[in-house]
């Protein structure tokens, strides 16, 4: 049955002024539709090119459910491709990861690719003599993702070709990345320790929404912090205190804390919150890599960039960052309500060895399978997806702090427990499922 | 308790399934730690590449305190676990510490769901006065880096 794909009028009545409908986060349909509309017409983080530092080298990634690869050139380019091979469709690697040497070669029946995809070579090829191989898809290469931008590293890609550009699309939110990157001292990131990868039984967005939920923490993980704040008891607030002490202890600030540090939207679903303070604002000072900065950036660009540190950068649909800790979350939609969430650490060139261990230390402590702070927020996904289907209420609410004035501006800047972060980005999601341009 | 190092193993998986966790933590050297690398047995250091948790005496402690805390939402129903261990084998012996290997299957088990793990716990024990105490417990797990759900209680 398809309810939604040939009726825009009532994905658009899924999202109201100040509260959506339960089908956005129970369709299977209109998950198929996400894939379709919102995931393959909008710039997608892919992954980042110190994945791939060597010729040859490649990650494989799937997005909007397909098989892509990220393949270093000899030249030092970055460039994308679809995982098939020309001739069936063989995926030419299975590793998640790896070096393929100078060549593609598919396991299949020997067909060969450069690393750029162009066709090098195939056994028997007197048998095509005066075939039409050559003229049709199957005799130009590999398909190529032609739109991908590789903006300091970080790898995104459209897959469809209409749409907007990468500049306009994300706008001011590239300086969460930029802050991130400023944060070495030589300008350079590069993924480390590897990828914790969680399962979580809900839909996507419930999950995105709750990067942007400020006034959650206080509730849902009380069982975490009380009984980090019951250790730490008798401890002077001047004491230095364990990098899993600093890092656990600010989930328990009060509503007014969250409130304060404030938010701000942008076009397009993207957010920024924390712009005033953050849960990472108080970590310890670090002398030697303060000077470091300072010779690299000047005094005043220097403290400028390590005084922004936001709790969560949104660049909408599925990216999160936090310049400080130098961390990022990938939201990967598996199905309506299945979701793989990534949380990936960086080392930064000229910085501390501290800088990356703080980073390890809170994804470990934060988004790990064993997290001591996630599970409350895993459980309350789960049981959404489950409550979601009782009937009585089909909608959810986002009234808080809604202003019809709000529907009129691009960018604002506002409390940090205002819900307009997360209307903003199902005003994006209903933008971009209207449209019916196919990838 | 026997002094034999393999029982103590046997005992320490008992008191987590057994859900005596207050028990369990004072098995811990006190500058004892539970790992499990993100890498599995391939992994070299906690420090070079992440882990699904590295946790000193001070973080066990907030785990099982969080867990006792009516409050702790994801475990409205509670889980439990069960280890099944094979036999397990003293890889070293020195002075007053030993070091031992125990192949394992970890069984989560939460409402309609359960979660099995496979992989091999290893023990580095030292004697004390009042009997062995872990120095560390890590688990290697068998593809540790795969997508997991969540892992509520001790492996």
């Amino acid at each position: 049955m398809t309810s939604y794909r040939h009726h825009p009028d009532r994905i658009a009545a899924l999202v109201q002024d100040d509260r959506v409908h339960r089908d956005l986060y129970l369709s299977e349909e209109i998950f198929a539709l996400e894939q379709e509309r919102l995931f393959a017409n909008t710039w997608v983080f892919l992954g980042h090119a110190s994945q791939v530092p060597e010729a040859g080298d490649f990650v494989t990634q799937e997005v909007a459910g397909r098989p892509l690869l990220m393949v270093r050139q000899p030249d030092g380019a970055v460039h994308v491709m679809y995982n098939r091979c020309a001739h069936k469709g063989t995926q030419l690697v299975t590793d998640e990861s790896g070096n393929v040497g100078r060549f593609f070669r598919c396991p299949y029946h020997a067909w060969t690719y450069k690393l750029d995809g162009a066709p090098l070579g195939l056994p028997l090829k007197n048998g095509y003599e005066g075939t039409q191989l050559k003229a049709c898809e199957s005799g130009q290469g590999l398909s190529v993702v032609k739109h991908v931008k590789v903006y300091r590293d970080f790898v995104f890609v459209r897959l469809s070709d209409a749409g907007p550009s990468f500049e306009d699309y994300f706008g001011a939110v590239l300086g969460a990345i930029d802050n991130m990157v400023d944060r070495s001292p030589e300008g350079k990131l590069t993924v480390g320790g590897g990828v914790l990868r969680n399962i979580v039984r809900c839909n996507w967005k419930m999950y995105l929404e709750n990067i942007n939920d400020t006034v959650h923490p206080m509730s849902t993980h009380e069982s975490a912090t009380k009984a980090a704040e019951a250790l730490w008891e008798g401890h002077a607030p001047t004491d230095p205190k364990p990098m899993a002490m600093e890092q656990i202890l600010p989930f328990g600030s009060g509503y007014e804390f969250f409130d304060k540090m404030g938010g701000r939207v942008f076009t397009n679903g993207h957010s920024v919150l924390g712009v005033n303070f953050s849960i990472h604002s108080n970590y310890a000072q670090l002398p030697e890599y303060e000077a470091a900065m300072q010779a690299a950036h000047g005094a005043e660009r220097a403290a400028d960039i390590l005084q922004r540190s936001p709790q969560n950068s949104v660049l909408y649909p599925s990216l999160s960052v936090k310049g400080s800790p130098q961390a990022i979350r990938v939201i990967r939609p598996l199905a309506a309500d299945r979701t793989l969430i990534e949380a990936w650490s960086f080392r930064a060139a000229g910085a501390p060895a501290l800088l990356f261990e703080r980073a390890m230390s809170y994804n470990r402590l934060v988004f790990s399978p064993m997290s001591v702070v996630a599970h409350d927020d895993v459980h309350l996904f789960e049981s959404i997806q489950q409550g979601l289907r009782a009937g009585g209420n089909e909608w959810v609410s986002l009234h808080r702090n809604f202003d019809a004035a709000e529907l009129a501006q691009a960018t604002i800047t506002t409390n940090g427990t205002n819900e307009l972060l997360m209307r903003n980005q199902f005003r994006a999601w209903a933008k971009a499922m209207a449209s019916e341009v196919a990838a | 308790m026997t002094g034999d190092p393999r029982d103590f193993v046997a005992h320490e998986a008992a008191l987590l399934d057994e859900r005596r966790f207050d028990d369990w933590l004072a098995l811990f050297a006190d500058n004892g730690h539970y790992w499990v690398p993100l890498l599995g047995a391939a992994q070299a250091d906690p420090f070079s590449h992440n882990s699904l948790a590295y946790e000193d005496r001070l973080l066990l402690q907030l785990r099982v305190d969080r867990l006792k805390n009516p409050r702790a939402h994801s475990q409205h129903p509670a889980s439990h676990s069960q280890h099944v261990l094979q036999p397990s084998r003293i890889e070293s012996e020195t002075g007053d510490e030993v070091r031992l290997r125990t192949p394992f299957l970890y069984v989560e088990a939460r409402g309609e769901s359960q979660i099995l793990l496979s992989g091999t716990a290893r023990h580095h024990l030292a004697q004390t006065p009042s009997g062995w105490r872990i120095r560390e417990k890590r688990l290697d797990l068998l593809n540790a880096g795969r997508a997991l759900p969540a892992i509520q209680l001790f492996i």
